[in-house]
């Protein structure tokens, strides 16, 4: 560890021509039997939707594969545009930007292995993106109860902090998981060192 | 007052740069010496002020932990001309053609190869092609300002675009941001994910801008600065800048060799 690392500096207001890109938020192949939807608000210390955030997910394949693929935003070589995912790989990879109503929302696969998609979260005003994890209950168990506690993560939070980790499913394929920047319930954070 | 001792409201609109500086130097007595990253509590950013948790992050230990994976990108992610920002349409744009070059490193030294590198940026006149920003200086219809390339087997990077402008905003009073380069990287975990802004050595403003000065140790700022290199320059067409940038946080020991097994 002998190189001092860059440090952090805010995504700032103007990363919305740049950053997402068509088919960002839409990683399971089009069509797949499985998609399920991750959706939520992006929240801040006043209850007001954050209209200029943006939402990163990464994830293990359904085959509990981390190796990811490439192709999230692949290019035409003749016109330079983005043409999306060629619709068999699952990149693992997502991008998210919050719309005008601060609402963001990915279609992805459930993840193999591990119970949770990671996200890392960015906005105007924020000097350093954040990470947390959205865990998904079904894959806790029906009731998320004891499976959860037994989780590294989730066992070493009391049950109010834990909960901001787990999202509500909502129907068969519809988990909603909103990001809660600052308050009484905002949302756990992580750090990895 | 919140328990910490914060403002429970943000600073007010309408400071001056002295009482913004006076917030700076704060802000900088602070915080804790030698830090690498901003913290995010930092009031002379007044945006900052409800979008920053009130809570310790929680540390995660775990090596099975997803994040110390990440995402792949490979040649169908990025062509040829995208690392070019100057041949995105018919026309050239205006303003100081320069390249920024550099390597992108693990803080253990060792090349991230095969990368993806993203960059953004307002025009020579310090304009953004973003309907947000509307304040009167010209767009450019030759320049987008945004451009990527996954990084070599040595971890390099390089990017042929134009200086940009300084620009306003309304932070404070007579508020300007110093040129810069919006800058996002992936490491080979998730864990290492970076977005930071990459600035010109010189810069009259940059005493003044709170963001750069929201990394409050001196040390940690300048590596912020790129290097204007003169080897890089090339002759009677473009002006040549240095920066390398170390991704922090762990990531998966194991090599692609060892992955392969």
């Amino acid at each position: 560890m002998s190189h001092a690392p860059t440090p952090s500096q805010t995504v700032g207001p103007f990363y919305g021509y740049a950053l997402p890109f068509p088919g960002g938020n839409e990683v399971a192949p089009a069509g797949h039997p499985d998609t399920v939807t991750v959706h939520g608000y992006v929240l801040d210390g006043l209850g007001a939707p954050v209209p200029d955030a943006i939402v990163e997910t990464w994830q293990p394949a359904p085959d509990g594969s981390r190796a990811g693929l490439p192709g999230s935003l692949r290019h035409d070589p003749s016109s330079g545009k983005v043409i999306g995912r060629n619709g068999v790989d699952f990149t693992g990879f997502g991008r998210a930007p919050t719309d005008a109503a601060g609402h963001w929302f990915v279609r992805t696969l459930r993840p193999g292995g591990a119970p949770y998609l990671c996200a890392a979260v960015f906005a105007r005003g924020l000097v350093h993106h954040l990470y947390t994890r959205v865990y998904l209950p079904d894959l806790l168990g029906e009731d998320g109860g004891q499976e959860a506690a037994g989780d590294p993560l989730l066992g070493s939070l009391d049950a109010g902090r834990r909960a901001t980790l787990i999202a509500t499913r909502t129907d068969p394929r519809t988990y909603r998981f909103d990001i809660r920047l600052q308050g009484d319930d905002e949302t756990v954070f992580l750090e990895f060192s | 007052m919140t328990a910490r001792g914060l403002p429970a409201h943000p600073l007010p609109d309408g400071l001056s740069q002295q009482e913004i500086d006076a917030e700076v130097a704060r802000a900088q007595a602070a915080a804790e010496p030698g830090a690498h990253h901003p913290p995010r509590d930092y009031p002379p950013y007044r945006s900052s002020h409800f979008r920053h948790p009130h809570r310790s992050l929680i540390p995660v230990r775990d090596p099975e932990a997803v994040e110390l994976s990440g995402p792949a990108f490979g040649v169908t992610d990025v062509t040829a001309l995208d690392r070019d920002l100057t041949a995105q349409h018919d026309g050239e744009p205006l303003g100081e053609r320069i390249t920024v070059t550099g390597r992108v490193l693990d803080r253990a030294g060792r090349p991230v190869r095969g990368q993806l590198v993203e960059v953004w940026q307002a025009n020579a006149s310090g304009r953004y092609a973003h309907q947000l920003d509307q304040h009167p200086a010209p767009l450019d219809p030759n320049f987008t300002g945004f451009g990527r390339c996954l990084t070599d087997d040595d971890g390099g990077y390089s990017f042929t675009t134009v200086k940009p402008g300084a620009y306003p905003w309304r932070n404070h009073t007579n508020a300007w941001r110093p040129a810069h380069i919006h800058f996002s990287l992936f490491g080979t975990s998730f864990s290492q994910r970076l977005v930071t802004q990459m600035y010109f050595p010189g810069d009259p403003l940059l005493p003044y801008d709170p963001v750069i000065r929201s990394v409050t140790d001196q040390a940690a700022r300048e590596r912020l600065i790129s290097a204007y290199d003169h080897d890089l320059s090339v002759p009677e067409w473009s002006l040549g800048y240095r920066w390398d940038i170390v991704l922090d946080g762990p990531c998966a020991t194991w090599t692609e060799e060892e992955g392969d097994a």
